[in-house]
């Protein structure tokens, strides 16, 4: 694709419809944030299509000017799956969330994720279901408080980065809502990944589980509770870098150690390698930090090129149907 | 198979010719007997007989040897009339083991011939069966005539030069029988010594060994002194239309049909679906079509088999899911998007016993309320029912056309009877077929998705990958003017009434509705739908025959039905509807026409017999 595009701006991106998130909702953020990030993509606008299930987050494709499909709960990536069958010159993104993506239709996700489909998968993961009026999620804390847990959640919460990466994920990362730059840089790189891209993506719900990643989001507290993995980089955080991820040898478990007298002894951050990045997707407070950014990333190729260079080995020419009808055995009657 | 002319004149007067037959192959689901049916199918097929047949397995892939609840079946009924059931006595049983003899002698007429592996009548297998005595040395057998062969002994002789181990001696036993078979009836074995060389053409050892086996039994029919009364049987040739013909099941002729629709469309397919019997047939026959405008695809379940069917239909190709079903129970939600968002999608029913898993290898009719009423919120899509094996191709070629002409899901109806069953089809000339190509929109001047064609009302078809056509489509309620979102009132019911009358409208697109066989108008009307054709059309023939006012009107379009239908009706004094559930379609008739239709209902997992319609003909004509 080397013919030149026309120059789109953010606004080319964003449909005439008007945006009915609640004010404050990080999803606000994320929209702007994909809307600004499309044209930087270099990609035909008409080529772009947005999938999604039920929820708040599944509202999104309405507010983008490309093709979209707001669908049935948990059946995204199903839908884009077939959508991408047919033809592989789009560029299929999938909007869910944690209790479409997770709940409801775990089973999709799991299937578009192992098959490695060549799509976007955007989870706006905000541990709550909004749109029913705050009922715990599958990724809620256990005690979360809700009109459907009124004494507190009593199941433990799934980790989609853990799910992603025990489904044969060949792509998985964790950005913020509210941190465009962050967002961007993940989106952009998944955007490029041959296979399918899993972004799970912090999000606030200011009305029904307001302030769950204050710790991760606040500029003051972020820094002892986030940190930002890069490939090649030692995973250091804290106010000034103070602190670092060692792995314990013996137990095979992580450990957080100051980073100073432990030169050496810092995990690299390296995103081939499948048991670190499993460790690493695990970490959460109040021992550790969070980690955002690339967890993983593996060269695989994609369940729809091989679909179609299949096709092309057994379609050199294209079968007569009127040959099939005659094949098998026939006898003339006169 | 339509046959040209029904009465015989040159039926010769001898006696020891027999215009029809049935003959049941019977034994364990691992003695090879669907095979040896096909073979006998095959040589029947080309020695020129009118055929139908049955396929009857256990839902058991490999049952304990012997076990009454392992017997395969395989029925075959051939004739020189027109064949357009599987029959409905049994003159000829094969049974290889006392299981099969016990589970199937009540289908056997008095004075049939039963052909025995008495090898297999041991005193094991005896006692797996319940025979509390050898059938064979008692009295029980006595109204039959019986041909009673150590073919265990036999088969073990005839193959002995090549070799084999003692097991895989054996399994040459199915055709030992069908070499015997096919003497009693005269067939040529050509075809089927063709067919066991490319079977096992990397065994070229086995494929002998096999050969020599059928040879072996049939040199026995030739030489051996069989019992008084087993002769050849002469089945005179049927007198059919010129033309080339095939044998077809109506799986392989409902995959035809929708590659042909894809072919006259000019659109690419993609089939998506979820193993089920008896359904997966479909989708292992699409599978190995690659040279065609298929793409078949396994999805995780029903529900993603039907939503990337629907994806696929978004982005331009058309969608095709298949099931039976509790497959199209979870089907639903997604059915009710596609209506919602008007896009193309076909969905194929082979119905089999429910509820539930209910009889997963057996056939039955009673999805008919769930095809047609069975979704959420004011919900029509067209539902059509193929009526024979040959008829799939058919009615898939015209589910096609609809679902893309009106922008609507069409579900087709076949049942495990259908789908399994096979007759010799007549090729078409595929080059007669009238094409009706995909229009696609790409107009961006004003460019709405909510644009209709003022005719059949039916949505614009904008694909993604075309410029200027960005939109978004959904679930929610959509504006009637701009297909945006829309929570309007009257809107909501401006929607409702456009979705309800596109479908409705589609009435006047189909052909009229005719009688089948009979008059137009008269005493009674059998009127049907679906895989009951054969048996409904040989019991008014044969009612016909014997002077009563009888007609048969066939139904393939469920919804919207015939625009005269009604009128037709109300011709007959009395209509009677037999249907392989507790009466579904019958509901419709009488609220729709208000008419005091009689039902006729058969749950019992099997089909029709004819005699069981002429007797309901009968007593109806009485009144």
């Amino acid at each position: 694709m080397n013919q030149a595009l026309p120059t789109l701006t953010l606004k080319d991106f964003a449909s005439d419809q008007e945006v009915r998130w609640c004010p404050g909702c990080g999803d606000y953020a994320i929209l702007k944030t994909i809307q600004r990030v499309m044209p930087e993509l270099n990609r035909p606008k008409e080529n772009q299509v947005f999938v999604s299930g039920i929820g708040c987050s599944s509202r999104f494709p309405y507010y983008m000017n490309t093709f979209g499909f707001h669908t049935i709960h948990g059946r995204a990536p199903a839908i884009a799956t077939g959508v991408k069958l047919a033809n592989p010159e789009l560029d299929v993104w999938v909007i869910t969330g944690d209790g479409d993506g997770f709940s409801i239709g775990g089973n999709h996700m799991m299937h578009a994720i192992r098959r490695n489909v060549n799509l976007q998968i955007l989870l706006f993961n905000n541990e709550i279901y909004g749109l029913t009026k705050g009922q715990y999620s599958p990724t809620s804390q256990v005690g979360t408080q809700s009109p459907s847990s009124p004494t507190g959640s009593i199941d433990a919460p799934l980790s989609p980065c853990l799910v992603g990466l025990g489904s044969g994920g060949t792509f998985i990362a964790r950005s913020i809502d509210t941190e465009a730059k962050h967002l961007s840089a993940i989106v952009k790189r998944g955007s490029e990944h041959n296979g399918t891209a899993f972004v799970e993506i912090l999000q606030n719900c200011p009305i029904y589980n307001d302030g769950v990643f204050t710790q991760v989001k606040d500029k003051k507290l972020a820094p002892d509770f986030r940190v930002e993995v890069s490939h090649g980089e030692s995973i250091t955080f804290g106010q000034n870098n103070e602190k670092g991820i060692k792995l314990n040898r013996e137990s095979l478990a992580l450990e957080v150690v100051p980073t100073a007298g432990n030169e050496g002894e810092i995990l690299i951050h390296d995103e081939r390698n499948k048991v670190q990045a499993q460790l690493i997707a695990e970490m959460k407070g109040p021992n550790f930090p969070i980690a955002v950014g690339v967890l993983y990333r593996e060269e695989k190729s994609s369940f729809v090129a091989d679909v179609y260079e299949k096709l092309s080995n057994e379609d050199q020419e294209r079968a007569s149907l009127q040959a099939l009808l005659e094949s098998g055995q026939t006898w003339q009657v006169k | 198979m339509q046959v040209v002319e029904e009465k015989l004149d040159d039926l010769a007067a001898d006696g020891a010719e027999t215009l029809d037959v049935v003959v049941r192959f019977a034994g364990d689901s691992g003695d090879g007997m669907q095979l040896t049916g096909t073979n006998f199918t095959q040589a029947t097929a080309l020695y020129g007989n009118d055929l139908s047949t049955f396929p009857d397995f256990p839902a058991e892939i490999r049952a304990p040897v012997g076990a009454t609840f392992g017997v395969s079946a395989f029925q075959i009924y051939f004739g020189a009339e027109d064949v357009t059931t599987s029959g409905d006595d049994v003159d000829v049983l094969v049974a290889m083991n006392p299981a099969a003899l016990i589970t199937n002698l009540s289908k056997l007429v008095k004075g049939g011939l039963i052909i025995v592996d008495s090898g297999a009548f041991t005193q094991k297998n005896l006692t797996k069966a319940n025979y509390a005595s050898n059938p064979l040395e008692d009295d029980s057998l006595d109204g039959y005539r019986v041909l009673s062969i150590d073919i265990h002994k036999q088969v073990l002789a005839a193959v002995e030069p090549f070799g084999l181990s003692h097991k895989d001696a054996l399994r040459c036993k199915n055709m030992w029988t069908l070499g015997l078979v096919m003497w009693l009836f005269d067939r040529d074995r050509t075809a089927t010594r063709e067919s066991l060389n490319k079977k096992f053409a990397t065994k070229p050892q086995v494929a002998e060994a096999n050969i020599a086996a059928l040879n072996a039994g049939h040199a026995y029919g030739e030489t051996a002194e069989l019992p008084a009364g087993v002769h050849i049987y002469k089945v005179p040739k049927a007198k059919v239309a010129p033309g080339t013909y095939r044998n077809i099941t109506g799986t392989q002729s409902l995959a035809y049909g929708l590659l042909a629709g894809s072919e006259l469309a000019e659109i690419d397919l993609l089939f998506a679906s979820y193993p089920i019997t008896p359904a997966s047939n479909l989708l292992h026959e699409l599978s190995s079509k690659k040279g065609h405008r298929v793409k078949t695809f396994q999805a995780e379940d029903e529900i993603a088999a039907v939503c990337s069917a629907m994806g696929a239909s978004f982005a331009g190709s058309l969608g095709v899911t298949s099931s039976a079903g509790p497959g199209i129970a979870l089907k639903a939600e997604g059915i009710s998007l596609a209506v919602a968002a008007e896009l193309p999608l076909v969905v194929v029913n082979t119905q089999r016993g429910g509820p539930s898993t209910g009889l997963p290898t057996k056939t039955e009719q009673s999805d008919f309320n769930m095809a047609v009423f069975g979704r959420h919120g004011d919900t029509p899509i067209p539902v059509i029912a193929a009526s024979t094996a040959t008829d799939c191709f058919d009615v898939a070629i015209e589910a096609v056309r609809l679902a893309i002409k009106y922008m609507t899901p069409v579900m087709i109806l076949t049942d495990g009877y259908l789908a399994n069953a096979s007759e010799p089809w007549k090729i078409p000339n595929f080059n007669s077929f009238k094409p009706f190509k995909v229009q696609y929109y790409n107009n961006p001047v004003e460019f709405r998705p909510s644009i209709r064609d003022k005719d059949t009302k039916a949505r614009v078809w904008a694909r993604p990958g075309t410029p200027g056509m960005e939109h978004r489509i959904g679930g929610i309620e959509k504006s009637f003017e701009t297909g945006d979102i829309s929570y309007d009132p009257a809107n909501h019911q401006k929607m409702t009434e456009l979705r309800k009358e596109k479908v409705a409208n589609i009435s006047l697109d189909v052909p009229l509705q005719e009688v089948c066989y009979g008059e137009r108008e008269g005493k009674l009307a059998v009127l049907g739908w679906g895989s009951t054709y054969g048996a409904i059309h040989q019991a008014v023939k044969k009612a016909v025959a014997e002077g009563m006012k009888v007609s048969h009107i066939h139904v393939r379009y469920l919804a919207p039905m015939p625009r005269n239908l009604g009128e037709l009706l109300s011709k007959f004094e009395t209509v009677l509807v037999p249907e392989m559930n507790t009466g579904q379609f019958i509901k419709m008739i009488r609220s729709e026409f208000l008419i005091d239709a009689q039902g006729l209902n058969k749950i019992a997992g099997q089909p029709f017999k004819i005699q069981e319609i002429l007797t309901a003909i009968t007593e109806e004509h009485k009144r």
